[in-house]
């Protein structure tokens, strides 16, 4: 950020742009949002009183057979990819602030690119589990994992479609050095969305 | 002027709300019988002993502040041409005092709350007379495993024996209050909350629900009855004679309420036996309905007029309740009313 | 209106994006506006949640009284309380966080004026769309508190429960964006020289409210979003039958609830240490112990939500952590009453309507905080709880604090806001009938609740002993209410005179009073410089003498936000997305569908807009 460009900004009584405050204050929020979605999936662990569950096979009374529902590895592939992702908006900004666009264009693809790999991998979890027999309402894991994992894929997509309007700003030269704060708005709400995702995938997947 | 008449007002308020507190203390608890301040068992007293020492404690702070604010009021009153005051910002003295004054106060109300709330907690002994208490939309129904008894709306209870309350739902939040012998504890459908109080002397006395449950949660009022032991075992006794009172032979109208109470569909909610009474019925249990003092949780005084009314128009007396209206004619009326006095 | 150019020959008007009009209105981005529009609406909720007190007084005022049927007083108490505490008492805050803050600080405006419109227009359809349910006959009738299962599908099936969980979630997305607009403003736009601890109180203690709101806002909606679920797609978090736990719902409420209890009473807190300095004309007694105290009650508010659950029976360990870390917040806010005496203390106190409010406070601020250690003991608690003692210890939190404080910060500020002086003859008149109205209202509560009167109950028999105190609290519900017909009619009568406020009537300490009444719409001509705190008074006592009545100047140059009506647009989609998961069974996906449509259209256009 340049100095001249951003004299307005540099009133505040922090030095801290308004824009990014607000972005970590809202952040703040969102962690008790966050920490109560958790521990309402805490709190209802072992509590299902059908199956299927996550980590246990089930049979009905009726004598069909249910295998674990969680898939573990593929998720672990989403984990990893939405960690990458989260490097790779370091670099987009970096690219951003040294005014290189292709550095900028490059990384905030591959960053896209993860995010939309993520919520295609939780659209596919979740219609794979609704065809296992695990529905929303099925017994408390389906509903506390649905809104648990739903509410944080919510929180990706909409960083996805925020990271791709800002995309097609660069693509079209609107995220010049001294506007890179507008990316980095962005990437602070994805490191975010991405540290969630670090404590929900051990305690929704790893964790029996 | 009116800065004078300012001042004066507040202290001739203060003194007319103290003197109106007085009053309304002094009419007397006996006056209310559903009261808190008049225990008559021992958890209601360990409530009300910590709260005589909070009060002790809150009257003399509410007397100390409200003085000094009272005096402060009339000392420092100014004109608006007075010279500026002192400017002070604080005193670091007087205000460690003030903070460390109070924590010593809390800590005086801390320990004995503490105290009182293991005593309270705790495990009532093998001896105690054991009472389920189910809440149910809206009514109180109670069983006595020991006696294999079940009833509805009054609590039977002997002095001098501790009785512990296990207690549940049958449906949302209710919240079962014994205001003379103990005090209150929320019932839920999934989980199973305990109380337990001695009552120490006789006496029947009113009590109802205190956790909102609903359209009627205003008319979920229950009796609670101690009596001496010998009473009691009376009572037992009296409870565990199976069917009515009167052998009713040569009753026709008591013949015909007995059949109507299965034609009107009486019979799918509610129950007449006391001992091993189904459980789970919708209605409560009308075994010992005809000597019961109130109909519907409090709702009626238990005479033969309120109780035809009841049968006939429930809708209205109690709207939402979950017993329907019937189509029960006036002189239908008469004849389930003849047959229901008769179980007591 | 109130920021129309003041017509008087000494001060020449300043044609600075000044206007007038129903558009004007709705497309402001200005601070100011938007906290008239607050107070307008929040005081217009407060006359109807009056309203419905009334119609429960007089339904309580005889036994076996059939005035109301059941529902409809539980309709009644719940709407009492959902409104009181959502649409009047927050909001009124709010009024005072909108016009107060930037000024006090020495600012232009807030962090961000457009979500600052964002927030009112979310609030406004949230109070609007709640009260809506009386038109279907639907008003939520399961408490403010909404316990469940009570709330679930099978016990209440119809539409009022909706009605009520959308209605909060609503409300709590203004809320949230408000709380991070005003901690952005109060952290960020400080004047220079403005360091934290030469912050005006009220400044620290609505900070220390964002903070609170910002933390426990987002728990009610996940705890609404739970419920939402429940019924709208029968999940069971809440529901026995499937698993659930009822008391789960009692936790997330309270967690948000009593940190909830803070936000209502803190900007109170921070009125009253405006006002009784400047009426003692003397400086706040203690500031660093006052600006502690407050975080510490704050920090605390976060630890004792299970004294609300005492009689759920949690186990001794919980009811004895409980009951303690209650018992702590007594100190800090035993701090502050001391602090407030202190500040009175060897003062030149003036009795302006203001000060009486703000003493009244005091007074009744201290029978809450003791009847609230009262039931801070779960075995004294277990024969209060759910009783009218408990109705009377909020309503001395809640109406003998919040209200007379925020009623003194009306009477100090309406110069301000209005540019005109309420009547002080009639301002005593007002105090005298709230004081005797609120008492015989509400301290005979005590009584009948000790002698055992529950909460929440439409009628009660007679016999019982209820009679005599529940007529007396009856009678003084209407003293109450006159008490604030008095209030309009002194709005009324001096709204109708000259705009004679001074921009410093009172001899004020902080920088709103600098600057001419009713403020410009830049505030400031040139932004203030701070060397300390009450920073009126310094340069008062610098120069040796009050200051000359500042002039209004025209403002050319000051750069000013543009007005928007995208931040109205996107407050109707996160209505129209919010009720369309209420209607799914009539209008379906399609609703949802244009209801996101909207919410992203207006989010779109509000971010490509250039902001002025």
């Amino acid at each position: 950020m340049t100095a001249h460009a951003h004299a307005a900004h540099l009133e505040t009584s922090t030095g801290l742009d308004n824009r990014k405050l607000a972005i970590w204050t809202f952040i703040g929020s969102e962690c008790l949002f966050f920490a109560s979605l958790i521990s309402n999936y805490l709190v209802h662990k072992g509590r299902s009183l059908v199956g299927p569950f996550p980590h246990e096979p089930w049979t009905s009374p009726s004598g069909q057979h249910f295998e674990p529902i969680l898939e573990i590895p593929l998720v672990t592939l989403g984990t990893a990819l939405l960690l990458f992702s989260s490097l790779f908006v370091v670099l987009a900004l970096s690219g951003a602030q040294r005014g290189s666009r292709k550095a900028l264009l490059g990384w905030l693809g591959a960053t896209l690119a993860c995010g939309i790999f993520f919520v295609g991998m939780q659209v596919y979890e979740f219609t794979h589990f609704v065809h296992r027999g695990l529905g929303f309402t099925t017994n408390l894991f389906g509903s506390s994992f649905y809104t648990l994992t739903g509410f944080h894929g919510t929180h990706v997509t909409i960083g996805v479609i925020w990271l791709a309007t800002l995309w097609v700003d660069a693509l079209r030269g609107r995220i010049p050095p001294h506007k890179s704060l507008n990316l980095e708005m962005a990437a602070l709400y994805w490191h975010f969305v991405d540290v969630v995702w670090i404590v929900i995938f051990p305690v929704v997947y790893l964790i029996k | 002027m009116l800065l004078r008449t300012a001042v004066r007002r507040p202290l001739r308020l203060v003194i007319a709300l103290c003197l109106l507190t007085l009053v309304l203390v002094g009419c007397g608890a006996e006056h209310y019988p559903q009261t808190t301040l008049l225990p008559r068992g021992d958890f209601a007293r360990i409530a009300d002993d910590l709260l005589d020492t909070t009060v002790k404690w809150a009257l003399l702070v509410f007397v100390l502040v409200e003085g000094i604010l009272i005096y402060a009021i009339f000392r420092f009153r100014g004109r608006p041409n007075d010279p500026e005051p002192h400017q002070t910002h604080g005193n670091t003295t007087v205000e460690i005092i003030w903070t460390v004054v109070p924590a010593l106060i809390l800590a005086a109300i801390a320990v004995p709350t503490v105290r009182a709330i293991f005593q309270t907690n705790a495990t009532p002994g093998q001896d105690a007379l054991r009472i389920e208490v189910v809440g149910h939309q809206w009514w109180w129904e109670f069983r006595y495993p020991e006696y294999n008894l079940t009833t509805a709306n009054e609590l039977v209870v002997p002095v001098g024996r501790t009785v512990s309350l296990h207690m549940g739902s049958a449906d949302v939040i209710h919240s079962f209050w014994v205001p003379q012998f103990a005090a209150k504890r929320d019932v839920f459908a999934n989980r199973e909350t305990r109380m337990w109080f001695k009552a120490e002397v006789d006496g029947d006395y009113p009590g109802q629900c205190a956790e909102f449950c609903g359209i009627q949660h205003g008319r979920m009022a229950h009796r609670i009855r101690a009596e001496q032991p010998e009473q009691f075992q009376a009572w037992v006794a009296q409870m565990q004679t199976p069917g009515p009172r009167k052998p009713p032979a040569a009753d026709r109208l008591y013949a015909e309420g007995e059949k109507l109470f299965t034609a009107k569909g009486c019979v799918a909610c509610h129950s007449l036996v006391a001992v091993n009474a189904p459980k789970g019925m919708l209605g409560p249990n009308l075994g010992n309905v005809g000597a019961r003092s109130y109909l519907a949780a409090g709702t009626l005084k238990n005479t033969d007029e309120n109780l035809a009314r009841w049968i006939r128009d429930p809708q209205s007396i109690k709207k939402g309740v979950l017993m329907p209206n019937l189509g029960v004619t006036a002189e239908e009326a008469r004849a389930l009313v003849q047959f229901l006095r008769a179980h007591r | 209106m109130a920021t129309r150019v003041l017509e008087h020959e000494a001060h020449p008007a300043a044609g600075h994006g000044e206007q007038t009009g129903l558009w004007s209105w709705i497309t402001t981005v200005d601070h100011k506006r938007i906290g008239i529009l607050y107070g307008a609406t929040a005081f217009l909720f407060f006359l109807l949640g009056g309203i419905e007190a009334l119609l429960l007084r007089i339904q309580l005022g005889s036994p076996e009284n059939t005035f109301l049927s059941p529902e409809t007083y539980n309709q009644m108490f719940t709407m009492h309380g959902t409104t009181m505490i959502f649409l009047a008492i927050m909001p009124l805050s709010a009024m005072f966080f909108n016009f107060m803050i930037p000024l006090q600080i020495g600012a232009r405006d807030v962090a961000f004026p457009r979500l600052n419109a964002f927030s009112y227009w979310v609030f406004l359809l949230g109070g609007l769309f709640l009260n809506s349910s009386w038109f279907f006959g639907a008003a939520p009738d399961q408490g403010w508190f909404g316990y469940a299962n009570l709330t679930s599908k099978q016990f209440s099936p119809g539409l009022n429960v909706d009605f009520w969980m959308i209605g909060l979630q609503i409300l709590g997305i203004a809320s949230l964006a408000a709380a991070v607009n005003f901690f952005v403003t109060i952290v960020n736009l400080r004047a220079p020289g403005m360091n934290l601890m030469r912050m005006p109180m009220f400044v620290w203690m609505s900070f220390i409210t964002q903070v609170l709101l910002l933390l426990a806002f987002p728990v009610i909606t996940v705890a609404l979003f739970l419920l939402m679920f429940d019924r709208f797609f029968g999940s069971s978090f809440f529901v026995p039958a499937g698993g659930g736990d009822p008391i789960l719902w009692q936790h997330l409420f309270w967690i948000f609830g009593h940190p909830e209890v803070y936000i209502l009473i803190l900007p109170a807190f921070g009125i009253v240490s405006e006002v009784l300095p400047v009426f003692s004309r003397k400086p706040l007694f203690g500031y660093a112990a006052m600006v502690f105290s407050g975080v510490f009650i704050a920090f605390l508010g976060f630890g004792v939500w299970a004294h609300h659950m005492f009689s759920t029976g949690m186990g001794p360990i919980a009811d004895a952590f409980f009951s303690l870390s209650t018992m702590l917040i007594a100190i800090p806010t035993g701090v502050k009453i001391f602090n407030w005496i202190g500040t009175m203390w060897g003062g030149s106190l003036q009795f302006r309507t203001p000060m009486l409010f703000a003493v009244g406070f005091i007074a009744m601020f201290i029978i809450g905080g003791l009847s609230g250690v009262m039931h801070s003991s779960p075995p004294a608690d277990l024969q209060q709880t759910d009783t009218y003692f408990i109705v009377a210890h909020f309503h001395y939190v809640l109406f003998g604090g919040s209200i007379f404080g925020l009623t003194a910060g009306a009477y100090y500020w309406w110069p301000k806001m209005s540019g005109r002086m309420l009547n002080e003859r009639l301002g005593k008149l007002h105090f005298w009938l709230m004081m005797i109205g609120f008492n015989l209202t509400f301290f005979p509560m005590h009584f009948v609740g000790l002698h055992g009167m529950p909460r929440r109950v439409y009628t009660y028999p007679e016999g019982l002993g209820f009679e005599l105190m529940n007529q007396i609290e009856t009678a003084g519900s209407f003293v109450l209410g006159l008490a604030f017909l008095v209030f309009l009619w002194n709005i009324y009568k001096t709204s109708r005179g000259p705009r004679n406020a001074p921009a410093d009537p009172w001899n004020g300490a902080t920088l709103e009073w600098a600057i001419p009444s009713p403020p410009q719409e830049f505030n400031f001509a040139k932004i203030p410089v701070v060397h300390g705190r009450d920073a009126l008074w310094e340069q008062k006592r610098q120069r040796g003498g009050p200051l000359p009545e500042p002039a209004r100047v025209s403002g050319q140059g000051i750069h000013m936000p543009n007005p928007s009506y995208w931040p109205a647009v996107t407050a109707v989609g996160v209505l129209a997305v919010l009720v369309s998961l209420m209607t799914l069974g009539t209008t379906g996906v399609p609703g949802v569908v244009a209801g996101v449509a909207l919410l992203f259209l207006g989010v779109y256009k509000w971010a490509y807009e250039p902001a002025g």
